[in-house]
């Protein structure tokens, strides 16, 4: 790859903690190698920051490598940056050139309260999983692995859907905040598999009425954040789990 | 003394007497005892689980934002098991020896017995979770081999296997967290473990949004805290992975095992500059379809595709024939450092060796997938096509990655690798019930020395951290725990937990009044830089002893002139990320005593005294067939205790994988 | 699950919105296929006769009751959905998403929903009103009295450009609306199946292109005499 550096200005959401106030700064950095993932360029600002006697902008990051979903940052209008099916960290600058612009915003929605400048709460996914997403085993009391044939057009669509990294850029990224692309992405990794069956009523039903609860919207259809998601989860799911809610509800005693 | 309290009986006979044996608590008082578990890995979440399961009162906490975030999630390729679903003749037997042989005799035989046994069971578990493992066409599990073994016992979902284990087991984490089983602190790292009367009763954390330090208690306190890879800067790690609580652990008494024994994965995306924050593994399944080559002319500049077949020299199917591109990690790493410091090294850097598909594209799949269509007599082109969309299926994610990181085409030019850190197989030292020196202070996981001796085996890290949540814990705990019954939780206003937050806030503050010159990013570059250049892939006497002084000098240099910005009360990256580089330092200093001490090579420790005529690890056996386990006894002071490694099944050989 | 819910949970009310816009859909269907017999250039006798059935047979005005409760339950819905959804994002985004990702209309629901209702309006009051309460001038037809709804058509549309725009911009409107309305509806129903997704999207891009453009026609065919 063609290798080069460049300029950049950067105007970044800074907030003290959930409850102050934000604005954004605009800060330069200069000497960013083509090379250096996103990420590795805020470390560069950072660093020079701190060397300023200023504090750090705090954003959540932690694998580097695409996986964790803790790095969420809203750039230049589009969560995780530019890149199709891509995370921040994963994010590298040949996407940029020399004098650009970059707007850094964190997360935003009601249900992911900012708790320092890019840094959100989204602890509201885990309680969405508390509400369901699980299947009932306890531990030792499971039959052999090879007793229960999955069907492997299910298990793959199992496995597409269970590739959620529970980022939250669908959120981000719809106009309603509507969480139905995590939340289905769980209830049909689950469904689709024999294993789950026997809870999706339930979990169905229990984990859109703590996804409501939570403060998300509705979906409405836009297809934001599949075009956001970093592991492409399909828009199918949201579907799937219209469909499994509804037939829970009509089937319910 | 140490005693490893392995139980009596035949080797495969331990475990089942030790189930029939231990002490049990009865359901009615296990929702009486607190448990305290640290880190929701594969180790913690499995741990916490099945602990609250069972009825226990357990309290989680972890440093990232959610449980699901722990870096047991970044783990690729696979999870051994014995299950001989491929009828090739596996057996817990021989993954058990694989796994001994592999660690190159420096494991616990009793430990590595239990690991193969109970490994079956974890994929049951894991099925049942709803885990969705790679499958055949038929519905069934489908395998793929790694290094160092010659039968195909590796589960796997595509190149995402540790995320789906980590998400199955958070997925039954928040089960019993609904059920009010476990309480979850997120966000909260721990800075001490509080030890009343000899045992460990409780943590000091700090809570890392509001910044205020906190105590919690706990009959018994599991830490399942991961490796400290970190320590070398540059590592496949996730940037927060630290040693914190293991190291104050051993500070509180527990000691500290092998730390010398680290492990560098032979296929990772090589160094592009200074910038670097962490190094990104390409899964060793790749090996499977990967032949690792570099130019048989030295310094050849050529792209590699333009170098034809008979320049290509394929050093791994070269030296190992019997074993090839699939031989342990620490061979092929090394075997990749000879040709690059002999000059053959491939990329801008010369610090690179080729990974390449395009042999099984084209033969291996291509020409199924040919078969299975009914091609005849297919062009390369046609075959290409259809491997690719094998491999794609395979490793799809793993080559996206490596596009995205490197801007190159894995399907069309070969990956450039380069070792780097991994794994670390030291940690805190355990008995066979995963106690460490301290009473009721337990390690599972990483966070424990126990199972991989001196190199792990690809595909094995997952297996012990699910083992000891899943299927160890839940038997040792209540052995410790059955004489605690009658124990009334200890109020934290208890002296003990007074004085061990007064010390974490003291550090803290003193921390804060450095107020110098140098950022924390600067002392963990530089405590890395030593490291990996005397304490990693080559380690000598001189080396290590320059280290050690390199160290110390460093760390007082740390302690007087690092730069902190904000404050204490709050939100604050930098604090957290200081206390950890600190505790990385002391560390550092133990590795280096520890690889100096240990003057033979084994595993992933190879000191470079110690070789055979044509540069193998030359092991010696009746010198240092032990496990080296360090108390420590005050600032750059520690004493060794030896464990004696006897092996009455798998009798240590020089390994050979020719 | 209670029944409230499906008027209460976010899945349930998308089903309320998707139910009542098929229904909706079904309706168009009827009122295009009704209203194109103007091309019939019988002087509207066709015409007027297919929108005698409708007013005189008790099935239809059965099924009118009906639409207006869809008409209104898909507006409540529709207008409660908006606001709620409006309100989960408290504070916005400096740099908009706009288009990087989802299509204009797919985010303009509500506005293309409430121009709707606006039009709706204007046309209820236009034909409904006079031919069900004010009375419209009748014709014999066959012996018998029908309302001459084909001559206030041309009053209406004859020589007043405004109207005519309007109702132009209102179908404009429903294209838009449908086009994103038709396949979402779908998917809420519970439509996974890439195949059939792919049939819903062209049958809706289709639906919505032809109807709308058909009920456009009207007006200009009137008001520029292409029928009398």
């Amino acid at each position: 790859m063609e290798h080069y550096t460049m300029n950049l200005t950067l105007k970044i959401w800074r907030q003290p903690n959930t409850q102050s106030p934000g604005r954004f700064e605009t800060y330069p950095v200069s000497n960013i190698s083509s090379e250096m993932s996103f990420l590795e360029m805020i470390d560069v600002l950072n660093e020079q920051l701190i060397k300023d006697g200023k504090e750090p902008v705090a954003f959540d990051h932690d694998c580097r490598e695409g996986i964790c979903g803790m790095c969420s940052m809203y750039i230049n209008g589009r969560p995780h940056g530019p890149w199709q099916n891509n995370t921040t960290c994963q994010l590298h600058m040949r996407a940029y050139q020399d004098g650009d612009t970059i707007t850094i915003e964190p997360w935003r929605a009601n249900s992911f309260p900012v708790i320092k400048d890019l840094m959100v709460d989204r602890s509201a996914f885990d309680r969405i999983i508390q509400a369901g997403g699980y299947i009932s085993v306890n531990t030792g009391s499971a039959v052999d692995a090879n007793a229960i044939a999955v069907e492997k057009d299910n298990a793959d669509a199992a496995f597409a859907a269970a590739a959620c990294i529970g980022c939250g850029a669908c959120v981000a990224a719809c106009k309603n905040s509507s969480a139905m692309l995590f939340v289905s992405a769980k209830v049909s990794h689950l469904a689709l598999l024999p294993q789950g069956s026997p809870e999706r009523k339930s979990r169905a039903v229990n984990m859109v009425a703590q996804m409501d609860k939570e403060g998300f919207g509705a979906c409405t259809n836009t297809g934001a954040c599949e075009a956001v998601c970093p592991k492409g989860i399909s828009i199918e799911n949201i579907a799937r789990l219209n469909r499994e809610y509804m037939m829970a509800g009509l089937s319910a005693d | 003394m140490l005693d490893s309290k392995i139980p009596a009986g035949t080797l495969d006979q331990k475990w089942t007497y030790y189930k029939g044996h231990c002490k049990l608590v009865n359901p009615a008082n296990k929702r009486k005892l607190e448990v305290i578990v640290v880190g929701t890995g594969l180790a913690g979440a499995s741990a916490a689980a099945s602990l609250g399961e069972l009825g226990y009162k357990v309290k989680a906490f972890c440093f990232q934002d959610s449980p699901r975030r722990a870096h047991s999630i970044a783990a690729q390729g696979g999870i051994n098991a014995a299950k001989n679903y491929q009828n090739d003749g596996d057996s817990v037997f021989r993954l058990f020896y694989d796994t001994v042989k592999g660690g190159d005799y420096r494991a616990r035989e009793a430990n590595v017995h239990r690991l193969a046994e109970v490994s079956v069971n974890i994929i049951d578990q894991c099925v049942a979770q709803g885990v969705p493992f790679a499958r055949d066409y038929g519905g069934l599990l489908n395998n793929r081999s790694f290094g160092g073994t010659q039968v195909k016992r590796t589960f796997y979902a595509a190149g995402q296997t540790g995320q789906q284990l980590l998400i199955g087991a958070y997925q039954a984490l928040e089960r019993q967290v609904a059920l009010g089983n476990v309480t979850m602190h997120s966000r909260h790292e721990m800075l001490d473990v509080v030890v009343v009367d000899g045992k460990a009763r409780g943590i000091i954390c700090r809570n890392l949004v509001t910044g205020e330090l906190e105590r919690h208690f706990g009959h018994a306190v599991l830490l399942c805290t991961g490796g400290y890879g970190n320590v070398f800067y540059l590592s496949t790690n996730a940037m927060g992975s630290n040693v914190t609580a293991a190291w104050k652990a051993h500070k509180k008494g527990a000691y500290f095992a092998n730390p010398c024994f680290t492990q560098i994965h032979p296929t990772c995306i090589p160094v592009s500059g200074d910038h670097q924050s962490k190094l990104t593994l390409m899964s060793e399944s790749l090996r499977n379809d990967g032949r690792i080559w570099v130019p048989k002319q030295k310094g050849d500049k050529r792209k590699a595709n333009d170098i034809p077949e008979e320049e290509r020299d394929y050093y791994l199917e070269r030296r190992y024939p019997a074993f090839g591109n699939l031989v342990p990690r620490d061979v092929a790493s090394r075997a990749a450092k000879e040709r690059c410091d002999a000059g053959y090294g491939v990329g801008t850097t010369g610090q690179a060796v080729y990974l390449d598909f395009k042999f099984n594209l084209i033969n291996k799949y291509g020409r199924a997938e040919a078969n299975k269509l009914g091609i005849q007599n297919p062009d390369t082109e046609t075959l290409m096509r259809l491997g690719k969309e094998v491999v794609k299926e395979e490793y799809g994610n793993l080559f996206d990655m490596y596009e995205k990181i490197t801007g190159e085409n894995p399907y069309e030019v070969p990956m450039r690798i380069y070792p780097a850190v991994h794994y670390t197989m030291g940690g805190l030292w355990v008995d066979y019930e995963l106690m460490t020196s301290v009473k009721g202070l337990y390690a599972l996981g990483e966070a424990n020395f126990s199972d991989h001796g001196a190199n792990r085996l690809g595909a094995s890290a997952l297996m012990q951290g699910l083992a000891d949540g899943y299927f160890v814990i839940p038997y040792t705990i209540g052995n410790y725990l059955a004489d605690d019954i009658a124990t009334k939780p200890i109020p934290t206003d208890h002296p003990a937990f007074a004085e061990a937050e007064k010390a974490a806030a003291d550090r803290i503050q003193n921390l804060m009044n450095i107020q110098g010159k140098q950022t924390v990013e600067s002392f963990h570059k530089r405590l890395g830089k030593i490291i990996w250049d005397k304490c990693g892939m080559a380690r000598s006497e001189e080396g290590l002893k320059e280290a050690i002084r390199d160290i110390q000098a460093l760390k007082k240099e740390f302690w007087s002139d690092v730069r902190i910005p904000g404050v204490i009360e709050g939100m604050n990256p930098e604090l957290d990320k200081a206390g950890r580089v600190a505790d990385f330092i002391e560390l550092g200093e133990l590795m280096c005593r520890d690889a100096l001490d240990r003057a033979e090579s084994c595993g992933g420790h190879f000191r470079e005294e110690s070789q055979t005529e044509d540069g193998e690890a030359l092991r010696k056996d009746d010198e240092y067939a032990y496990v080296a386990a360090w108390q420590f006894q005050g600032e750059h002071q520690w004493s060794l205790h030896k464990e004696p490694l006897t092996f009455e099944i798998a009798k240590p050989s020089q390994r050979s994988y020719k | 699950m209670k029944w409230s819910e499906i008027f209460t949970s976010s899945v349930g009310k998308k089903w309320v919105m998707g139910l009542t816009g098929i229904f909706l859909v079904l309706f168009l269907l009827v009122h295009v296929g009704l209203n194109a017999c103007i091309w019939a250039m019988d002087n509207g006798v066709m015409f007027n006769k297919a929108a005698h059935f409708m007013g005189s047979n008790a099935v239809p005005r059965i099924l009118e009751i009906g639409l207006f409760a869809g008409f209104l339950l898909h507006m409540i819905q529709g207008w409660t959905l908006e606001w709620q959804n409006r309100s989960k994002r408290k504070q916005g985004y400096a740099v908009p998403m706009g288009n990087k990702g989802s299509k204009w209309y797919s985010r303009s629901m509500g506005i293309l929903g409430t121009l709707l209702f606006l039009f709706l309006v204007m046309h209820i009051n236009h034909f409904w009103v006079p031919s069900r309460i004010t009375g419209l001038e009748p014709v014999i037809i066959d012996g018998k009295e029908h309302h001459n709804l084909y001559r206030e058509m041309l009053t209406v549309f004859q020589g007043n450009l405004t109207v005519v725009i309007l109702y132009t911009l209102g179908c404009v409107s429903l294209f838009w609306h449908l086009l994103h309305g038709f396949q979402s509806a779908f998917r809420t129903l519970g439509v996974t199946n890439p195949r059939y997704l792919s049939l819903i999207d062209k049958t809706g891009a289709g639906f919505s292109l032809l109807v709308c453009g058909a009920f456009a026609l009207m007006p200009i065919s009137m008001y520029l005499g292409w029928i009398n």
